[in-house]
């Protein structure tokens, strides 16, 4: 777990909200997505049966994680496959490693993985001399370009067609003549990867879902790339969440269904590879498959917090949140960006790491309302903001002054004392009817919103003089 | 001894949930079966195919080795390679034949110009088809190199929903399985929809009527 603090979350966005490029990329690809999701699920009669079944399988496996990943284990073994257990990223990426070079490959084919984001495991596999190639459109365009993914499902929505041209001239498309059409573009993706898959020894997948029952693993997908990766090469490695489980296959078809229509919009994605250990005659003949921890256990200890585990990666939270579809994903210095990810990732690596992540939120509830495995959102971030306020100082500014108010509210003499003395002070700071900047460190209230005034006639002044019978 | 990361990882889990109560039944309200007819569920597969833009071809069995001879000359399919077990009588003539017996090689897989193969049962509700290695599909690679995949699929492998098809598919689960919806995608780029990556670039499908 990184002991490092993330970048602070407003300071973040500010600079991405500058970004004019960014913010029509986004803007475009969200509400597209958002619309195409709506019309899928629409079709669905039985939807928010499926979200209601999605919801309690996953806090039924959260429950019972122990049994299930045991019942995984011994699946996967009996069917020729190798199972790893990894406290953490340094760990998982020991494994990795050191069953990477035991094969002798000097580089490995990948599919797209968060997971493998999140434990930086190209990194890891660098240090070590071997090249890890992204082999997901998307993944391979942000590789190229040295940069990281701006959203879960499309991590190069904030690159547009021009860009990714002059990017490819410089790279795999050296001396082509390369239009910006994207059809073109995603051709030369296809020629300079065949190569890499047709001669990779190495594959290394995450998973979307692993059924305890066969010891099955999935991986959905659109573009083929998953597909060649489980498929050509001897040696396969999957690094799975430990939250990934389900029971049966029959849990499986409900997550089949929310999936695809809550991630890309459409019924179903084109491809949805499943494999039960390792099969002669088809496919890698060596199987590993890496249980990772990573902070999760610290998630599921946390009786509100613990729904975060439900997720499945789907990103309509981010499609649909106010905040995220302005700024963009690299604001929230994690590989788990929107809504879940400020849930997600101040459990995992500690809310003091990432403690203005519960506050990238409007709480409008949207999340909630588009999450296909009914996650909580708003509740976990207050729960989070509440966390933050204990764990600061009870010395802090805000806290002295939130100290102060409440011995003011608590009785109504002293209430009405300061409301007199607000009434006769804000005159200083208002400007058409609202208070706008107030000074010093309250500053900090009004650099975002206005505030309401303290209006001439309270309430109470009214009730009082209603009382005398001056009022109807 | 040093506590192994299994031993670890399982204790940080049992600690964790030990105080989490049971949580309530789950609820299993949603549709399960397609009680339509089957003329319904077809169209609707049929449908769902060319919204994907996979090309359909519907004949009977009598009909079926002209359609493949027809759609191969229509692709411009020269070199066809085919799973070791299909049926000789779906073999098309004027097309090189490449039989999967014994196991061709990646690079001649790669100089194909297509694949023909079955399926082992396809949804209507998502116009998937699902491979399993069963008969007349063969081992995944052929369905994955080839730049176009026909593939044959009788009417009575089509069933409704997407648990009618799942839930079976427990049992089969030691080979495995490929679902397909449509040819290989991406949207990667400004969200502008490009088929054909790297997977077939192009997706033909026969459906069989019984007669």
């Amino acid at each position: 777990m990184p002991s490092k603090s993330l970048p602070m979350f407003p300071q973040a966005a500010k600079a991405a909200l500058d970004n004019s490029q960014l913010r029509r990329n986004l803007g475009k690809a969200t509400t597209t997505i958002r619309t195409k999701r709506a019309s899928v699920v629409s079709e669905l009669p039985d939807w928010e049966d499926l979200r209601a079944a999605g919801s309690a399988i996953k806090a039924h496996v959260m429950r019972h994680l122990d049994e299930y990943l045991l019942q995984l284990e011994a699946a996967v073994q009996r069917a020729g496959g190798q199972v790893h257990w990894a406290r953490d990223a340094a760990e998982a990426n020991r494994i990795i490693t050191g069953i990477v070079r035991g094969t002798g490959a000097d580089h490995v084919v990948k599919v797209k993985s968060l997971t493998t984001d999140e434990i930086h495991l190209n990194k890891a596999l660098a240090a070590a001399g071997i090249r890890a190639i992204e082999t997901d459109l998307a993944e391979l365009i942000i590789q190229l370009a040295g940069e990281t993914s701006s959203h879960i499902l499309v991590p190069a929505i904030h690159k547009n067609r021009s860009e990714i041209r002059d990017l490819f001239r410089r790279t795999i498309a050296k001396g082509e003549d390369l239009t910006d059409n994207p059809q073109q573009l995603a051709a030369a993706a296809r020629r300079y990867l065949r190569e890499q898959f047709l001669s990779a020894q190495v594959a290394v997948s995450g998973a979307n879902f692993a059924i305890a029952e066969t010891g099955t693993i999935c991986v959905v997908e659109s573009e083929g790339n998953g597909r060649m990766c489980l498929t050509l090469p001897q040696t396969l490695i999957t690094v799975m969440g430990i939250e990934k489980v389900l029971p049966t296959f029959q849990d499986f078809a409900v997550f089949l269904q929310l999936l695809p229509r809550s991630s890309t919009g459409e019924r179903m994605n084109p491809y949805t590879s499943l494999w039960t250990g390792v099969t002669p005659g088809d496919g890698p003949q060596t199987f590993h498959l890496v249980l990772l921890d990573n902070g999760r256990t610290n998630v599921l200890a946390d009786e509100v917090g613990r729904q975060a585990l439900h997720c499945i990666r789907c990103s309509a939270c981010l499609n649909i949140c106010p905040v995220y579809s302005r700024t963009g994903g690299h604001a929230y210095g994690s590989v788990y960006p929107g809504p879940i990810g400020a849930i997600l990732t101040p459990q995992l690596v500690g809310v003091k790491q990432a403690k203005t992540l519960p506050y990238a939120s409007t709480l409008c509830g949207a999340c909630y309302e588009v999450c296909p495995v009914k996650i909580n959102i708003p509740e976990v971030l207050l729960h989070l903001r509440g966390e933050v306020t204990r764990g600061t100082s009870p010395l802090n500014p805000e806290a002295l002054a939130m100290r102060e108010l409440a011995h003011i509210f608590a009785n109504p003499k002293r209430y009405e004392q300061a409301q007199g003395l607000a009434r006769h002070g804000q005159g200083l700071f208002m400007h058409g009817g609202v208070i706008d900047h107030l000074p010093g460190m309250l500053g900090s209230w009004t650099t975002a919103r206005d505030l309401a005034p303290v209006p001439r006639q309270s309430f109470r002044d009214w009730w009082r003089e209603r009382q005398k019978g001056d009022q109807v | 001894m040093k506590k192994t990361a299994k031993d670890a990882i399982l204790a940080r889990i049992r600690g964790a949930i030990a105080n989490a109560p049971e949580p309530p039944p789950i609820p299993r309200d949603f549709r399960e079966r397609d009680e339509r007819d089957r003329a319904a569920i077809l169209e609707d597969f049929i449908d769902r195919l060319a919204d994907y833009k996979a090309i359909v071809t519907r004949t009977d069995e009598a009909g079926l080795p002209q359609a493949i001879e027809e759609a191969c000359r229509q692709h411009g399919i020269s070199r066809l390679v085919l799973p070791a077990d299909l049926p000789s009588s779906w073999v098309p003539s004027g097309v090189t034949v490449m039989r999967d017996d014994p196991p061709l090689s990646l690079a001649a897989l790669d100089e194909s110009s297509g694949v023909l193969t079955g399926c082992a049962i396809a949804i209507a509700q998502t116009g998937t088809i699902i491979l399993d290695g069963g008969a007349s599909q063969g081992r995944r690679a052929l369905s994955l190199i080839p730049d176009r995949h026909l593939c044959v699929v009788r009417a009575e492998q089509v069933v409704g929903l997407v648990p009618e098809a799942i839930v079976g598919l427990a049992e089969r689960a030691t080979h495995p399985i490929t679902l397909i919806s449509g040819p290989s995608a991406t949207s990667d780029i400004e969200l502008s929809r490009v088929e054909g990556v790297h997977g077939p670039r192009m997706l033909h499908v026969f459906v069989v009527h019984a007669r």
